[in-house]
């Protein structure tokens, strides 16, 4: 026995931080899957570059700023993951790659790496190239040209025209493997939801249900699960959480009802994010209930 | 089926009960040397009123109880006291402690001839509980007597018997059940004559559905007295979830078990003063699980207090693997060992010999936020939150957010996939706020 005695609990389970990651990468390969599918291979390159950035941009990064390399949490892996699915289908290699060290670089390492970041490192660097490169990216939906979506073209090839947002069918079935395996639940993307329906009926007094379907997109359902849920940027407590789900269907409902399209919900993200660490100071946020 | 009562919150670790529930009950008799610690985990440590050189008889009083917040100190062999001085206890710390050399005899005092429950005057049975020496026997230590002298007796409407034993591992209530339901059912009785608004519940645990299933059919008859089934989930037997579970009234560090007119007791405590009451002995030894991967032959012990540590690893056959971790307790909230040559104390509710495999240590590493510990948190606090403001020492934030309700059960650390101890920097916050 060793000189040393530990504090209790003297079990741990067996879950830690890189299963997770590894949870929430396995959920993303049905949207990434269809996006390879349904774009080609030229996706599948933009990943690799995204995804290959952001881990060796964090493994460097790690290296000069002399902290412990941490790559092996495969967080950067989802990252830039969640950077590629939420970029146009066409955009160039190098646009990537930049998206890429600007999620790592700037989001998440010089705020103190993992758990550390105030805001989503995908979206803030989907925000970035958006204001940056306007020109180099190109929404259009070369799947659906010329036609007018149809309910199947919802589920399945929606209007959107961001890789890993085009088939609300692969979103849910990855969102639902995440909610039955406990990584998620639905407070957040329930609140969200139906907040931002609520929003369009009393900032439009229109109740016409095709009216409201043209807003129910995979661009709001793949962020209600997959970037609104994010653990680090999101509040702590229950009650926080619903509010913070209200918070982004309005400002998303007010950026959509301006006209921007899928950069609304990444401002609407953002700026829910920079409003968390008040929404934990408030007294809503002291204890779970 | 009943529906279950429970908690919001909590684990299920892999329980490891198993291992020491298939063997009986063992009895096993001391070594040479016996130690008594004079302090308990609560009051008033008892003064001793023996001297080295004198002769003693099992069951002798050998410490007497410092007032009423004390309990005294019995021998638990005949033999010789050779020292009074300080000895290591399973904290760590240096108590003052009697120590007696058994000269392997066990002659018992000759105990007063009981007075018939029905002729006992309420404080009576009260004094002669403190005068046994009974505390809380599931390691929680609070001297039983004074948890029988509420400000108001007639307002305590339900005395709780905490069978959800939910620490991993250790097996000992689960055996009293089964061998001993008769006595717990005296005792009960016993709590009933005390309080006589009070109605009687045995809450156990859905699996231990033999105990359960024994317990009914010996208590049919019994108006005053009810079995309650809980969900088997740690912390079912923290006193404040048990309460809750079993008759939905809330308790806090402002509220205890009293202002809602609730006593809960352990399943040994309340044996123990069935015997106490019924036949006058005093409170010389205790069940004591030893278990884990690292011992031969995990088993529950009946073992004289007083008895080496050494000793009941020994009589459980030795150690078949390198143990990683040795705790004394169960291994949510036990204490980790440095050396086993430690007595047994009424507070020893198991000893665990446990391997790498199972403390599954790793390295920690950053928050990220995940929740998990708050989702786990019996008493929904926000254990993360609590641990930051440990670690930057900011008492005005730990305590607004209510860091001195912890449990300090140790969900959240069980929980955490960065693996961080967050209920032990909860503890090092919360230890100091509340004394």
């Amino acid at each position: 026995m060793n000189g040393k005695t530990k504090a209790s609990p003297h079990l741990r389970s067996k879950i830690n931080t890189s299963g997770i990651m590894l949870v929430v990468i396995l959920a993303l390969m049905p949207a990434t899957g269809f996006g390879i599918y349904n774009f080609g291979l030229n996706v599948l390159y933009l990943i690799l570059v995204t995804v290959g950035t952001a881990v060796v941009t964090e493994y460097v990064t790690g290296l000069i700023l002399k902290r412990a390399v941490t790559i092996d949490d495969y967080s950067a892996v989802v990252t830039g993951l969640l950077l590629a699915l939420s970029l146009p289908p066409d955009t160039p290699l190098w646009l990537g790659a930049v998206g890429g060290m600007f999620a790592i670089v700037i989001v998440k390492m010089l705020f103190g790496g993992l758990g550390q970041n105030i805001m989503n490192p995908a979206m803030a660097a989907r925000s970035f190239l958006f204001i940056s490169f306007t020109p180099l990216l190109n929404y259009r939906n070369p799947a659906l040209e010329g036609e007018s979506p149809s309910l199947l073209d919802m589920l399945v090839k929606n209007t959107s025209g961001v890789i890993g947002e085009t088939s609300m069918l692969a979103i849910i079935l990855g969102a639902a493997f995440l909610i039955i395996l406990g990584v998620i639940d639905l407070k957040i993307p329930g609140a969200y939801i139906i907040s931002f329906f609520a929003f369009i009926v009393m900032f439009t007094g229109s109740f016409s249900p095709d009216y409201l379907a043209s807003y129910l997109t995979g661009s709001l359902v793949f962020a209600a699960f997959f970037i609104a849920t994010d653990y680090v940027t999101r509040p702590i407590s229950a009650r926080n959480q619903i509010l913070y789900g209200i918070l982004l269907g309005f400002l998303t409902a007010q950026f959509s009802l301006r006209g921007y399209g899928f950069e609304g919900i990444a401002f609407a993200v953002i700026i829910g994010n920079l409003i968390v660490p008040l929404l934990n100071k408030m007294g809503t946020g002291t204890r779970n209930d | 089926m009943m529906t279950l009562k429970t908690f919001i919150g909590g684990i299920n670790p892999r329980n490891n009960k198993e291992m020491a529930k298939t063997t009986p009950i063992e009895i096993v008799l001391p070594g040479k040397e016996l130690v008594y610690p004079l302090a308990g985990k609560y009051g008033t440590p008892a003064k001793a009123i023996v001297k080295v050189g004198d002769k003693v008889f099992a069951g002798q009083k050998i410490g007497r109880a410092d007032g009423f917040f004390s309990v005294p100190v019995h021998a638990s062999v005949s033999g010789i006291v050779r020292g009074i001085k300080k000895r290591a206890i399973f904290t760590g710390e240096q108590v003052k402690s009697i120590i007696i050399e058994n000269d392997g005899l066990y002659d018992e005092i000759d105990y007063p001839s009981p007075i018939p429950l029905a002729e006992m005057a309420n404080p009576d049975i009260i004094n002669r509980i403190q005068d046994a020496g009974i505390i809380g026997m599931s390691g929680s230590g609070h001297p039983t007597h004074i948890k029988l002298s509420p400000q108001n007796p007639d307002k305590i409407s339900h005395i709780i018997i905490n069978g959800a034993e939910c620490e991993p591992y250790i097996t000992n209530d689960h055996h009293l059940m089964l061998s001993e339901p008769d006595r717990l059912i005296g005792g009960l009785k016993v709590l009933l004559k005390l309080f006589p608004y009070a109605r009687g519940v045995i809450a156990i645990a859905d699996d231990k559905t033999d105990c359960i299933d024994l317990l009914r059919e010996k208590t049919v008859k019994e108006a005053r007295i009810s079995i309650k089934i809980l969900k088997n989930k740690y912390p079912q037997g923290s006193g404040r979830q048990l309460i809750s579970a079993v008759t939905g009234r809330f308790t806090s560090t402002a509220i205890t078990a009293e202002a809602v007119g609730v006593i809960l007791l352990n399943i040994d405590t309340v044996i123990n003063i069935q015997r106490t009451v019924l036949t006058n002995k005093n409170l010389t030894s205790r069940i004591v699980t030893v278990a884990g991967n690292a011992i031969k032959g995990p088993r529950s012990f009946c073992v004289r207090l007083g008895t080496s540590y050494d000793t009941l690893i020994e009589a459980a056959g030795g150690y078949i693997k390198k143990p990683e971790q040795i705790i004394s307790g169960g291994p949510m909230m036990g204490n980790a060992l440095k050396e086993t040559d430690i007595p047994v104390t009424k507070l020893s509710t198991a000893i665990l010999l446990l391997t790498k495999d199972e403390v599954l240590k790793s390295n920690q590493t950053a928050c990220i936020n995940c929740l998990k510990c708050v989702s786990v948190c019996p008493e929904r606090l926000l254990p993360q939150q609590l641990a930051v403001f440990a670690k930057h020492d900011d008492k005005a934030s730990f305590i607004k957010h209510a860091g001195k309700e912890c449990l300090e059960c140790g969900c959240c650390s069980y929980i955490c996939p960065a693996k961080l101890d967050l209920t032990e920097a909860i503890k090092s916050m919360k230890l100091p706020l509340m004394s």
